[in-house]
């Protein structure tokens, strides 16, 4: 038998004792990374990378799958009581922080999440963690001549892919980054790029102060690098960049990459809209008066409920995407992936729900 | 008995305005204290669950026997009550952590999650003490209004409600079977099947931790560890059985006829679960030990706020009924069980017949609202 054989089956045999719980339930109180069903994160470190932006180095617990430079990662925090999911890129190659990974977030104006993770999160905090994800990774091996086009935290895979390419061997790509930041002192890795453009001189570095030179056009690429539309491109920043370039680029398409941040702007928060069940594949329009539970009824899905009133909690289900309004107290929420009540829920906007 | 409160009309719509202010206020000022205390308590239950079954391993001295056992009925008490009812209730489920979740969480009992929150959750909390339509008036095997009709097998509840408070957690998983609506064609003799092979697995993963592993695993303590195991149960199946039977059935809670339920408002329901609950008093470790049970009529008017804030609202509440006119029933464990046992103990005879049967209260207060 091998190792792991012999491990799921004391593990099958320990959950005997520990039903209806399970062994990590018990184990976690030990420590709180030995948990697989629920994969969590301490955090080691916070280092202030610009007045507005922290990396968080964090030790992944047991299930974590090692990731590829550029992808992304959902981290869960408990802010206030309540658990808040938000995607976040990895900041660094695997193992080039021991058995850490880190993460680099940029404070948003109002932004509850990221405001907490860069200005509130203290050394030994847990955080639940996603397994990496996302396609914006260099092929293996890496092309030839790259060209990286950034602008604000848009920096972060990046910085992840730079961390895990090869600068200093001879055979190593030839990299152009384009970095945007309002000032000099605004630029995330500010002092690591600028030293690694000084040491290593297949990596060119252009950096763009967005307040003195204002936004990065389409023709300033050219400028800075004529064989842009050669080379292997990756852009990641606001969706206005990367649509302005993208409409500008006449290569190969398979060489043009982008990582948006933000998909399409949260619909405002209205009344009603089209709703999706996901599981069922049935849709309905609704006004912003008929409770989810019943729009589901009335398309014909299958709704678990209970009291049709929000007290017994026999109608809770997996929101996908939207936001719902409580009809109780008017307050609008939805992050996705959060459990809603169908009986007193209604739509503020477009809705997916997971029935 | 029912039938002892009759109201001067009373303004249950305001009632039920004032009541919806205190939830709101609740609801917005839930935060970091609620979930601190929610994950402290759920781990100083599994704390004292591993220290119990420890101590029981040394159970060749009979104090350890005696602190192991003690340690592990608390525990399961905890683990059923303040955590497993409530977290089932989804008070907890507005952390969003999956963990700590309505739709996830199992408990240490015989009823699959699942079953107890329809039976208990839909059908109980929102037809509260309606004759006919809550199942949970004398769990449909004991009569404990006088409106049940008399019937030659309650001479003997006197004896089953002892019986079924030794063994209340096989109780209840049988009750949420609802066998007795499938002769009439109400439930499903597949469903109710389904449900019973979901039980019988619960109760033989039980049986096979706390009567033969743990026993096993405690080699020559065996039988101590065995007997221990057993006595924690039964100790968690009286208490519970204890406190969930002075919720709705001492002296003072009301029983109420389906026509109440006829477009009943919001105010109305408030007053319907007001009247047919009844409080226990006691000091903040009771009240946790209750599962804040204790907050009875608090818990009906907001099943689904955390039991922590039950007690910080309990005074606001009785002052609103005191305001509206309404009564508030509490009472000490004592005097509350008794209640209990008295109505268990007389109701077992026929009669007694109702004085103003013909006007039942419920009715009069609708009319008076």
């Amino acid at each position: 038998m091998s190792p792991a054989t012999v491990l799921r089956r004391l593990s099958a045999a320990a959950q005997w004792l520990t039903s209806p719980l399970l062994p990590e339930d018990y184990l976690s109180l030990i420590n709180p990374l030995w948990t697989t069903r629920e994969l969590c994160g301490r955090v080691e470190a916070v280092h202030a990378e610009t007045s507005d932006a922290a990396t968080l180095t964090i030790r992944p617990g047991r299930g974590w799958v090692p990731h590829r430079p550029g992808q992304w990662v959902r981290i869960g925090v408990d802010i206030d009581g309540r658990r808040h999911w938000r995607t976040f890129s990895l900041s660094s190659a695997p193992g080039s922080s021991g058995d850490c990974v880190t993460v680099t977030v940029k404070a948003v104006q109002g932004g509850l999440v990221s405001n907490h993770l860069v200005r509130r999160t203290v050394v030994g905090t847990v955080l639940r963690l996603g397994r990496p994800e996302g396609v914006f990774v260099l092929p293996e091996p890496p092309p030839p001549r790259l060209l990286f086009v950034t602008a604000g935290s848009g920096i972060t895979p990046v910085m992840a892919m730079l961390d895990g390419l090869r600068l200093d061997s001879a055979g190593g790509p030839d990299i152009v980054l384009v970095h945007s930041a309002p000032t000099p002192d605004d630029v995330i890795f500010g002092r690591r790029l600028r030293s690694l453009a000084t040491r290593h001189s297949r990596l060119r570095l252009y950096e763009r102060h967005t307040r003195v030179e204002g936004r990065l056009r389409p023709a300033d690429l050219a400028r800075l690098c004529p064989d842009w539309t050669e080379r292997s491109v990756w852009v990641c920043g606001p969706p206005a960049m990367l649509d302005d370039i993208a409409a500008h680029w006449t290569g190969p398409a398979d060489e043009f990459h982008v990582e948006r941040f933000s998909l399409a702007p949260a619909a405002a928060a209205g009344s009603g809209g089209r709703v999706r069940f996901t599981r069922s594949g049935r849709e309905a329009e609704t006004d912003g008066g008929t409770p989810l539970l019943v729009v589901g009824e009335n398309a014909g899905v299958v709704m678990p409920s209970g009291c049709r009133m929000g007290i017994c909690y026999g109608c809770v289900a997996r929101l996908r995407s939207g936001q719902v309004r409580d009809v109780r107290t008017g307050q609008v929420h939805g992050d996705a992936g959060e459990m809603i009540q169908t009986c007193v829920s209604v739509a503020a906007g477009p809705v997916e729900i997971e029935l | 008995m029912p039938g002892t409160f009759h109201p001067a009309p009373v303004d249950t719509e305001g009632f039920g305005r004032e009541l919806d202010k205190i939830r709101d206020e609740v609801l917005a000022s839930l935060g970091e204290r609620d979930a601190a205390y929610i994950r402290r308590l759920i781990a100083v239950q599994r704390k004292l669950e591993l220290s119990g079954r420890a101590l029981l391993f040394a159970s060749w001295l009979p104090p350890a026997w005696a602190a192991g056992t003690a340690a592990l009925a608390v525990a399961k008490i905890l683990e059923n009550m303040e955590i497993g009812h409530n977290v089932l209730h989804g008070q907890w489920d507005w952390m969003r952590d999956p963990k700590i979740h309505s739709t996830t969480w199992e408990w240490d009992t015989a009823s699959p999650a699942d079953q107890w929150k329809h039976s208990h959750n839909f059908v109980h909390h929102t037809w509260t003490n309606v004759l006919g339509k809550d199942r949970d008036i004398g769990y449909s095997a004991m009569r404990i209004t006088p409106e049940q009709p008399w019937h030659p097998i309650y001479l003997a509840q006197p004896f089953y409600n002892a019986l079924l408070a030794l063994f209340f957690e096989y109780g209840i998983a049988i009750y949420d079977l609802e066998l007795e609506r499938i002769p009439s064609g109400r439930k499903d003799p597949k469903e109710a099947f389904a449900q019973a092979r979901a039980v019988a697995a619960k109760i033989r993963r039980q049986i096979v931790k706390d009567y033969i592993a743990f026993p096993l695993l405690a080699g020559p303590a065996f039988l101590p560890v065995l007997l221990g195991n057993l006595t924690a149960n039964l100790a968690r199946n009286v208490w519970a059985h204890t406190i969930i039977f002075c919720g709705h059935f001492p002296e003072g809670a009301e029983v109420f006829t389906e026509d109440r339920l006829e477009n009943e408002t919001r105010g109305e329901w408030y007053v319907r679960q007001l009247l047919g609950s009844c409080n226990i008093d006691g000091g903040r470790l009771f009240h946790i030990m209750s599962g804040n049970l204790s907050h009875q009529i608090e818990h009906h008017l907001f099943p689904d706020l955390p039991s922590n804030r039950y007690a910080e609202i309990a005074p606001r509440v009785r002052a609103l009924c005191e305001r509206f006119g309404l009564p508030y029933t509490s009472g000490s464990l004592a005097r509350q069980v008794g209640s209990v046992w008295k109505r268990v103990l007389r109701l077992a005879l026929p009669g007694p017949s109702r004085p103003s049967a013909a006007e039942p209260p419920a009715s009069t207060l609708k009319a008076a609202a």
